[in-house]
């Protein structure tokens, strides 16, 4: 089945919360060499002006994978993950992620773009830090990704 | 080592360059780390069946050692307000064996208004790179 173009423009509503873990985070850290003390001291992050344990600049992937998985493993999507290659990634860092975050983000399709048979899938996710009530609060991040699936001549 | 000022860099200047050796094991860790379980990234069966060479690393996984090196030259890690890459080529990681990743750093611009530095990132294997466009943005004072 083809990508469906219907889901161009679909924002859906909040996740729920992602607990940051501060085990999590140097678990992460530790799997792609981020070494940097902040990372992995809480004393060292607090002197350096952070509430806890500093984030690594691509752990927001693991946020946004949860999120955009609404969408890729929605079988009426068309996403045949057989087919598919990450093409590019991008995060924007509004606040560092900490741990001890409690994070809702909030998942868009942008846009879907066929060329040559490769359908372009540009998806963003806005990361928040949840209000008392679980809703989407301050901005902490945006990830932008795009994945390209072949179709089935391709 | 102390946090660079943002007056005194360069566009063009080399912030540094390191290398990261990539097994297997280091693809099974990012796997659980991350939560990306595809078996592109860690079952040789799977990942020929589906056309590949072979196992082939995350491309987060590249991208995600890239960093350090910005992390480090800029002294902290919350520094890093963008980051971006494309994946331009796999990264195949045999067993028994390892793919040795190169990735060097420069100053690629500065914007004294918005308080920060463009960092290019090449990330290569042996001398071809395999991620594009690879720019970290770092606030500095």
């Amino acid at each position: 089945m083809p990508v469906n173009p219907e889901y161009e423009g679909r924002q859906y509503p909040p996740t729920a919360p992602y607990s940051v873990g501060r085990e999590k985070l140097r678990e992460f850290a530790a799997a792609v060499g981020s070494t940097h003390p902040a990372h992995h001291d809480v004393a060292v992050a607090r002197g350096a002006g952070y509430p806890d344990v500093v984030a690594p600049p691509t752990f927001a992937v693991v946020v946004a994978q949860r999120a955009e998985a609404q969408y890729i493993e929605d079988a009426a999507a068309g996403i045949d993950f057989s087919r598919v290659v990450h093409a590019d990634e991008r995060f924007t860092h509004h606040r560092p992620i900490v741990a001890g975050d409690e994070l809702v983000t909030v998942l868009h399709v942008d846009s879907l773009r066929e060329r040559a048979g490769i359908t372009m899938v540009s998806t963003r996710c806005e990361i928040f830090a949840a209000d008392a009530d679980g809703n989407p609060g301050e901005p902490v991040s945006t990830v932008r990704s795009t994945l390209a699936v072949r179709g089935e001549d391709a | 080592m102390s946090a660079p000022v943002l007056a005194d860099l360069e566009v063009g200047q080399e912030i540094g360059t390191r290398e990261v050796v990539l097994d297997r094991a280091r693809l099974v860790r990012y796997a659980g780390a991350s939560g990306d379980f595809n078996p592109i990234h860690w079952n040789e069966r799977f990942a020929t069946e589906v056309g590949l060479p072979g196992v082939i690393a995350h491309g987060m996984l590249s991208m995600g050692v890239a960093a350090p090196l910005v992390e480090e030259w800029a002294g902290d890690p919350g520094a890093v307000v963008d980051y971006q890459t494309r994946f331009a080529r796999p990264v195949p990681v045999p067993d028994p064996g390892t793919a040795t990743l190169t990735v060097t750093g420069v100053v690629g611009a500065l914007d004294p208004e918005a308080g920060t530095a463009r960092i290019d990132l090449t990330v290569a294997l042996e001398g071809v790179k395999v991620l594009a466009k690879t720019q970290a943005v770092v606030r500095l004072s």
